[in-house]
C-alpha cells in the first residue's frame, strides 16, 4: 500500500559484526516520507544498534543506508544531522549545565551560519524589516536615548547576522518548548528538570535541528500511562507538522496506537514488517514476544 | 603567611564572592554599566594608587619591593594568559598543559623579527643591504606573533584534538617543553641559550629617548596591557554569548550528543585551541616587548602548570574567576616576598585543595543561564 | 647528522638504548597498571620515581657509600638502595592514591579533575624536594665503575648496561607472573575488565587499586635505583622529562598493556639513543615527543593494543 510513496530512508542489506557476534544480519527496510514507523523487538534484538548505524555511530560491515538518495554510512554524526536526521537518546543525554532553552538553541544553531569571526566582529549586516528593529520603550531618558541610537543605526546599517540568528533561534526554541509543553521551564538548568521534562526537552532539541527524519529511541521509557498518552499525541502532532518519525519502543500499546507501519527485529534479523494490525496477528512476532507477553500487553 | 585553607574557610571566601556576584547580577542593567565603568576607571588609576588606607597594597610599600606599575603590568599579562587559557580549559574543556609554548612563540616572534640583535634580522640586513638599525616594526610584529602562535596551535591541535582528553594533556605538556628545547638548540635563528636582547616596544628599540614606553616608567606599559585585556574581555564575551560559546559548552558537556545535534566538535575545539594560542602569543608578545630581553629558560614547563593553576583555582569557565586567579598568582609573590620561594608549592597545593574541596574554583561560572533570562525577556517583549 | 658514528657502532648504541629503555619500561609499567584499571593517567607517577632516586641517595649516604667499597659492600648497597627506593616510591604512590584519588573516585569526579589534581600533586612533591634538597643537580657516589663486561659480535656490553637490562627483565617477568598466576593478579585483571562485575563477585576494588599503585611505585623505585647507578645524579625535577618519556613508552606499546610497556620502553630508549648520536644529543628529547605524536596519530591504541584484562598481561 505505501510503496508508491517517496522513500526517505532506505536501509539496504545492512550487516554489522562485532568480532564474531553478528549484531545485525542482512536487515533491509524503507521509511516513507510523512509516516511514523515503529521499530520493535525483544531486548537485545538490535534495535538500538540499527539506530546507531542509521545515525552514523557505527559503520556497517556490509550494506548501506541511503537517506534522501544520499549515502549516509561513513559520514560523521554532525554531517548526518545536517542531512536531516535528528535523534533522541534512550538514556537521556542533555547538556546538564545548560538551561533548557540553551539546549534547544544548540539544535537551532546547526542551521545557522555565524561562526567565530561572525560572532567576534559582527560585520555581516542584514537589512531588517521595520517591525524587527530594536524598540524604543524605556521611560528612563538616558536609556531611551541609547535605544534611539540603536534603532537608528539598525535602520541605516541593518543588524548583524549573528544578532538575527540569535533572535530567530531564541524565538524558535521557545516555540518548540511550547510544543512539547515545557516553555515555563525555559530558564532552568537541564539537570534540574524532572525526568519527563528532560525527555520532552530532548525531543524539542532534536526538532530544533530542522530534521526531515526524527528518530525517537524509547521516548516513553519510565512514563506512566497518562504521560504515554501525552507523548502519543505529541508524536502525531509532530508527524502532522510534516516530519517523518522513526520510533523505537518497547511499549507495544504505544507502538500499536501511534505508528503507521512496524518493522520487527529479533536477534539482529528482520522477522516481520507491516501495519500494526498485520504485526499483531503475525505468528512469528507472537512467538518472539511470547516470553515478554506479560509486559507487552 | 602560607594559607592553610580548610574546607570551611575556603567556601567562606567563595561564598563571599558568590554573594557579591549575585547582588551584582540583581542590579538593573544601567547600574551595572556604571559600576563596571567605575571599576575600569579604578583599574586605570591603580598605578598612581595613593588613597590613604590602600597604599599597603602597593608592592613598593615593602622594603626592596618591586616597581608597583611593573607588577601591575605583570598582573595584566597574566590576566591575558588566563583569559586565553580559560577559553581552552574553561569553555571548551580541553586541558592544555603546554600553554607556555604559545607564550614563548609570541615572545620570540617579536624578538626574532623586531630586534636588531636577532640572527634573522641580521641575515636579512646582510642579504638586502639594509641599515644596521633596520628591523621589522613593533606594530607589524603583533599580527606576526598572533599568527605564528595560532598556526602552531592548529598544527598541534590537528592530530591531537581528535584524541582522548588525557592524551591531549600529555601531548601539550610535551609540546611546551619541546618549544623551549627547539629555541635553545637553534642558535642560528633564535639566539640559542644566550637569548635575544634589544626587543622593541611601541617606540622602537629600547633607548634612553623612549619617553613613554621606556624601561623605567612602567605605567604606560600597564595602561597598554590593561587596554588590551579589556578589548579581549569584550571579544571573548561576544564569543561566549553566541553560537560559538554554546557549542563549546555543549561539546564540553557531552561531545557525542553535541555532534548528533549538528555541532562539529572538532571544528569548535580547534577554534578554542587556536584562539587560546593566539591570546597566549599576544601575552608573550607584550611580555617580551616590556622585558627587552628574553632567553629560553624563562619559558619552562612549570609555568604552564602555574597558568593552569590560576585558571582552575580562580574558577574555570568564568572570566572573572580566571582573572582573579591570575592576579593572585602574579601579585602575592611580589607583595609578600617571603612567599615567592614557595609559590610553586603553594599554588600546587591550592590546585589539589581546590580540586578536592571545590572543583568549580573560587568564582564558579554561574553567569550564562542568568544572562539568557535577560535576553529572553527582551524577546518576550519584542514578540 | 652523524651517520658514521651511528652505523659504525650500531651494536653499542642499540645496547645502550636498551639499557636506557629498560628504565623507561619500569616507570611505564606504573602508568600502564593504573591506566589499565582506572583509565586514568597518574600524572604524579613521575614524582614517585623522583622520590625513589632521593631515597636511594639517602640510603647510600647513610651507609657511607663513596665508590671505593669492595664487591660485597657494593652488592649490599645495591640491595639496600633497591629496598629503600622501592619502599619510598611504593609508599608515595599509595599515599597519593589514599589522600587524593580515592576521594575523587568517591565523588565520581570527571577525568579532567583527576588530571588536574594529579598535576597539582606532582607540583607539590617536586617543589617540596626543590625547597628541601635545593634546585641544583645532586651528585651520587659512583657505585659501579664502568667496565666492559663482555663482547658479543664486536659489541661491547658494559657491566651497568648488563645489570640494568637483566634487572628490568627479571622484574618484568616477576610482574607478569604475579598478574597472571596469583590470586591478587586475578583480582587486578577482573577489576580492569569490569569493575562493577568484579565488585559483585567479591573483589575488593579499593584493595586492588591500592595494590596496583603499590606495584607501580615499587617498580618506579627499582627504576630509580637503576637510574642512580647509570647516571649517578638526581634533581628535584628529574621526574618530569623521564615521566613524560615513560608515559610515551606506555602509549607506544599500548597503554594498559604490560608487555606493551616493556616493548615501548625498549623501543623508545633505542630511538632516543640513535637520535642523540645523530644530533650530538641536542634533539633526543624532541625525538621522544615526535614518536609520541606519530604513534597517537597513526595507532592511538599503541603497538600491542590496550587492555590489561584481555592481553593476558
Amino acid at each position: 500500500m505505501p510503496d508508491e510513496r517517496e522513500v526517505l530512508l532506505d536501509v539496504d542489506h545492512v550487516t554489522l559484526r562485532f568480532g564474531g557476534v553478528v549484531a545485525l544480519n542482512d536487515v533491509s527496510f524503507s521509511l516513507y516520507k510523512g509516516e511514523i514507523l515503529g521499530l520493535i523487538g525483544p531486548n537485545g534484538a538490535g534495535k538500538t544498534t540499527c539506530f546507531n548505524v542509521m545515525t552514523g555511530v557505527y559503520k556497517p560491515t556490509s550494506g548501506g543506508v541511503l537517506f534522501d538518495d544520499k549515502k549516509i554510512t561513513g559520514k560523521k554524526p554532525h554531517e548526518i544531522n545536517r542531512m536531516g536526521v535528528a535523534r533522541t537518546f534512550q538514556n537521556i543525554r542533555l547538556f546538564p549545565e545548560m538551561s533548557a532553552i540553551e539546549n534547544v538553541m544548540v539544535g537551532t544553531d546547526s542551521r545557522h551560519y555565524t561562526s567565530v569571526l561572525g560572532a567576534l566582529f559582527r560585520l555581516y549586516r542584514v537589512k531588517v524589516k521595520p517591525e524587527e528593529l530594536p524598540r524604543v520603550d524605556s521611560s528612563n531618558g538616558l536609556v531611551r536615548t541609547w535605544q534611539q541610537v540603536a534603532r537608528t543605526s539598525a535602520k541605516i546599517f541593518g543588524l548583524s547576522r549573528h544578532t538575527l540568528e540569535e533572535r530567530a533561534g531564541e524565538r524558535k526554541s521557545l516555540e518548540l518548548l511550547r510544543l512539547v509543553g515545557i516553555e515555563h521551564r525555559a530558564n532552568e538548568l537541564a539537570r534540574n528538570l524532572p525526568y519527563g521534562d528532560q525527555r520532552r526537552l530532548e525531543i524539542a532539541r532534536a526538532l530544533a535541528t530542522e530534521p526531515k527524519l526524527l528518530c525517537l529511541d524509547e521516548p516513553a521509557a519510565g512514563f506512566n500511562p497518562a504521560e504515554k498518552e501525552q507523548l502519543n499525541q505529541l508524536i502525531r502532532k509532530i508527524r502532522d507538522m510534516g516530519y517523518t518519525v522513526l520510533l523505537i519502543e518497547h511499549d507495544m500499546r504505544l507502538v500499536m496506537g501511534v505508528t503507521d507501519r512496524i518493522v520487527v527485529l529479533e536477534f539482529g534479523k528482520k522477522i516481520a514488517e507491516g501495519t500494526p494490525a498485520e504485526i499483531r496477528d503475525n505468528p512469528k512476532v507472537i512467538a518472539a514476544y511470547l516470553g515478554e507477553s506479560a509486559d507487552a500487553a | 603567611m602560607t594559607e592553610t585553607p580548610n574546607e570551611g574557610r575556603l567556601s567562606g571566601v567563595s561564598n563571599f564572592f558568590a554573594g557579591v556576584g549575585n547582588r551584582w547580577r540583581g542590579l538593573p542593567k544601567w547600574q551595572r554599566g556604571i559600576g563596571f565603568l567605575a571599576f575600569v576607571a579604578f583599574l586605570y588609576y591603580l598605578p598612581l594608587l595613593g588613597v590613604p588606607g590602600l597604599t599597603w597594597l602597593r608592592t613598593d610599600s615593602i622594603e626592596g619591593g618591586n616597581n608597583w606599575a611593573g607588577v601591575l603590568f605583570t598582573c595584566a599579562v597574566y590576566v591575558l594568559i588566563a583569559l586565553g587559557l580559560n577559553v581552552v580549559i574553561g569553555l571548551a574543556g580541553l586541558l592544555d598543559l603546554g600553554y607556555v609554548g604559545f607564550f614563548a612563540i609570541g615572545a620570540y616572534a617579536v624578538a626574532i623579527f623586531g630586534s636588531t640583535q636577532s640572527p634573522v634580522v641580521k641575515s636579512l640586513q646582510d642579504k638586502f643591504d639594509l641599515a644596521p638599525e633596520w628591523a621589522i616594526t613593533w606594530a607589524i610584529c603583533i599580527p606576526i606573533a598572533i599568527a605564528l602562535a595560532m598556526i602552531s596551535g592548529v598544527i598541534l591541535g590537528w592530530p591531537t584534538l581528535r584524541l582522548r582528553g588525557d592524551y591531549l594533556a600529555i601531548v601539550t605538556l610535551g609540546f611546551g617543553e619541546i618549544i623551549r628545547i627547539v629555541i635553545r638548540n637553534s642558535t642560528n635563528w633564535s639566539g640559542g641559550p644566550a637569548g635575544i636582547a634589544s626587543i622593541p616596544g611601541p617606540q622602537g628599540a629600547p633607548s634612553a629617548d623612549n619617553h613613554i614606553f621606556g624601561l623605567i616608567d612602567a605605567k604606560p606599559w600597564y595602561w597598554l596591557a590593561l587596554s588590551i585585556v579589556l578589548l579581549v574581555v569584550f571579544l571573548v564575551r561576544r564569543l561566549e554569548n553566541s553560537r560559538v560559546g554554546r557549542s563549546w559548552l555543549a561539546v564540553r558537556e557531552d561531545e557525542d550528543a553535541a555532534a548528533v545535534m549538528g555541532v562539529n566538535p572538532f571544528k569548535f575545539k580547534m577554534w578554542a585551541f587556536a584562539i587560546g594560542a593566539a591570546l597566549g602569543g599576544l601575552s608573550g608578545f607584550l611580555f617580551a616587548s616590556r622585558q627587552g630581553f628574553i632567553e629560553p629558560n624563562q619559558f619552562n614547563a612549570n609555568l604552564s602548570i602555574l597558568f593552569v593553576a590560576m585558571v582552575v583555582v580562580g574558577g574555570s569557565g568564568n572570566m572573572a574567576g580566571a582573572a582573579l586567579g591570575a592576579v593572585l598568582l602574579a601579585y602575592l609573590p611580589e607583595r609578600f616576598r617571603d612567599f615567592s620561594e614557595y609559590r610553586f608549592l603553594v599554588f600546587g597545593l591550592a590546585l589539589v585543595l581546590v580540586m578536592l574541596l571545590r572543583p568549580q574554583g573560587l568564582l564558579p561560572s554561574k553567569r550564562r543561564a542568568r544572562e539568557l533570562k535577560d535576553r529572553q525577556e527582551e524577546v518576550a517583549v519584542g514578540a | 647528522m652523524n651517520f658514521d658514528e651511528l652505523f659504525g657502532h650500531l651494536g653499542q648504541h642499540t645496547v645502550d638504548g636498551l639499557a636506557k629503555g629498560s628504565i623507561y619500561a619500569l616507570v611505564a609499567l606504573g602508568y600502564t597498571l593504573v591506566y589499565g584499571v582506572l583509565k586514568l593517567i597518574n600524572f604524579a607517577h613521575s614524582e614517585v620515581f623522583m622520590i625513589g632516586t632521593f631515597a636511594v641517595l639517602g640510603v647510600w649516604n647513610l651507609l657511607g657509600a663513596d665508590g671505593t667499597q669492595g664487591v660485597a659492600m657494593t652488592l649490599l648497597l645495591l640491595a639496600a638502595g633497591l629496598l629503600g627506593g622501592a619502599l619510598a616510591s611504593g609508599a608515595t604512590a599509595v599515599a597519593v592514591e589514599r589522600v587524593a584519588y580515592r576521594r575523587l573516585r568517591q565523588l565520581n569526579a570527571p577525568p579532567l579533575i583527576f588530571l588536574i589534581t594529579a598535576i597539582g600533586i606532582s607540583m607539590v612533591l617536586s617543589e617540596t624536594f626543590g625547597i628541601w634538597q635545593g634546585r641544583l643537580v645532586v651528585g651520587m657516589p659512583t657505585l659501579i665503575k664502568q667496565k666492559v663486561a663482555f663482547t658479543i659480535f664486536g659489541t661491547e656490553v658494559t657491566n651497568t648496561q648488563l645489570i640494568t637490562i637483566v634487572a628490568a627483565l627479571v622484574m618484568m617477568f616477576a610482574l607478569d607472573q604475579f598478574i597472571n598466576r596469583t590470586r591478587y593478579g586475578r583480582g587486578v585483571r577482573a577489576v580492569a575488565q569490569n569493575p562493577d562485575a568484579a565488585a559483585l563477585m567479591g573483589v575488593n576494588k579499593d584493595r586492588v587499586i591500592m595494590l596496583i599503585f603499590l606495584l607501580g611505585g615499587l617498580l618506579a623505585g627499582a627504576a630509580a635505583l637503576l637510574y642512580s647507578v647509570r647516571y649517578g645524579n638526581t634533581r628535584f625535577n628529574v621526574g618530569f622529562l623521564l615521566g613524560l618519556k615513560a608515559f610515551t613508552a606506555a602509549v607506544l606499546g599500548g597503554i594498559g598493556n604490560l608487555r606493551g610497556a616493556l616493548l615501548g620502553g625498549l623501543l623508545l630508549g633505542v630511538v632516543e639513543v640513535y637520535a642523540a648520536t645523530l644530533t650530538q644529543s641536542n634533539w633526543e628529547d624532541v625525538a621522544a615527543f615526535v614518536v609520541l605524536v606519530v604513534v597517537l596519530l597513526f595507532r592511538p591504541t599503541g603497538l600491542l593494543g590496550e587492555s590489561l584484562g584481555r592481553a593476558r598481561a
